[in-house]
């Protein structure tokens, strides 16, 4: 099983339906997985602090989801998540695709990447760096429980040396 | 093309207080209501409380994605998302996505004052030249309509959810502010919210 399959056999098994997201190319092939299965309901956002607010809404309204997201794009919800997810106690369950490390080209990408960690710890949101396929399939599953037993959002950060990261981005490395 | 329609002659200026009264006292089938930041939830507040109505405390311009979500997971029930106009020019690739998912259950009503009202009354952009119902039309969502006046906005208001759907509607309303401050309690904001959809949590302690 690969490691999109995997992952999105833990949001089933966990009654997680909603895949809201703004693309990525590492991403693809969770989205591609996604609407490829009419389990799940796929929409796609054109921001990603959109895409946590239709969580929210979804939530609220008895359909659990997750958002997907790239690094860059992380640093569009730190609002959305301090102002809507954590105080008001919404489990949503985040995927950055990270980008900005282990071989990239973009000092842009660099940069904004240094912002992840930092971010979720400044305002307590668990996260968990997932780089490989033995143990990711524990903590996914774990996880996404413990969200929704405590109320809590979750982030997982997929590395690169899960994913074997952004194939443009590698192909322009020297 | 759009055709413009800011320049509607027989749009009235309306007030926010009046209008959410009124929305709130057509609603008959437990219809969830998203109020946006400020002014927009206040009012939706002052209005009467009701169980299904949620207020939103920050995260500026989440009132419509919020309320989609809501109508992605409660297909049968009516939803209603109360924005600002300041706040909509904030989110408005959200009707891009409302457009293209097409909710047939959910109504969004924009309340535009031309001011960003709550911190000082700076003009925005819609005080002469951002048209929200043309926006809203070429986002995807035809069925969208300036109302002319209050009689105007209840007869938009009832209508029917096969008769299709996403509706957006935006008044044109003045500047006095909200007309009451809604408590300020996330937690109890989102359980209440949750009951009052059939979706909350419920234990021993509620016994």
């Amino acid at each position: 099983m690969t490691w999109s399959d995997s992952f999105l056999r833990s949001l089933k098994d966990n009654d997680v339906r909603l895949v809201t997201y703004v693309p990525d190319n590492v991403l693809t092939p969770l989205i591609a997985g996604a609407a490829a299965d009419n389990y799940f309901m796929s929409v796609g956002a054109t921001r990603e602090d959109e895409a946590l607010g239709t969580l929210t809404g979804a939530y609220m309204g008895g359909l659990r989801g997750v958002v997907m997201m790239q690094t860059s794009g992380f640093a569009l919800i730190a609002n959305a998540l301090a102002s809507l997810v954590v105080p008001y106690q919404i489990p949503a369950i985040i995927v950055v695709s990270e980008r900005g490390t282990l071989g990239e080209f973009n000092t842009g990408q660099a940069t904004v990447a240094r912002t992840l960690r930092p971010t979720l710890d400044s305002i307590a949101v668990t996260h968990h760096t997932l780089t490989d396929e033995a143990t990711m399939p524990f903590i996914v599953d774990k996880s996404i429980k413990q969200a929704f037993t405590t109320q809590s959002p979750v982030v997982f950060i997929l590395s690169p040396l899960l994913t074997g990261g952004n194939p443009l981005a590698a192909a322009k490395l020297r | 093309m759009t055709a413009p329609t800011i320049d509607a002659p027989d749009v009235k200026v309306l007030n926010r207080a009046d209008l959410t009264r009124r929305l709130v006292a057509k609603l008959k089938c437990d219809e969830a209501v998203v109020g946006g930041i400020g002014n927009t939830n206040f009012d939706l507040y002052a209005a009467g409380h009701r169980p299904q109505n949620f207020y939103m405390l920050g995260s500026m311009g989440l009132a419509c994605p919020i309320a989609l979500g809501v109508a992605l997971a409660q297909p049968e029930r009516g939803v209603i998302a109360l924005e600002g106009d300041g706040s909509i020019l904030m989110a408005l690739g959200c009707l891009a996505t409302i457009g293209m998912v097409k909710p047939r259950n959910l109504t969004i009503v924009i309340m535009d004052n031309g001011i960003y009202q709550i911190t000082g009354k700076q003009k925005a952009a819609t005080a002469g030249t951002a048209d929200i119902v043309a926006i809203a039309r070429g986002a995807g969502i035809p069925d969208s309509h300036w109302v002319r006046d209050t009689a105007h906005f209840e007869t938009l208001m009832s209508r029917r959810f096969d008769e299709g759907g996403p509706v957006l509607l935006a008044a044109k309303i003045d500047d006095t502010s909200g007309t009451a401050q809604t408590p300020r309690d996330p937690v109890l904001i989102r359980q209440r919210f949750m009951r009052g959809l059939g979706t909350g949590r419920q234990s021993a302690l509620d016994a």
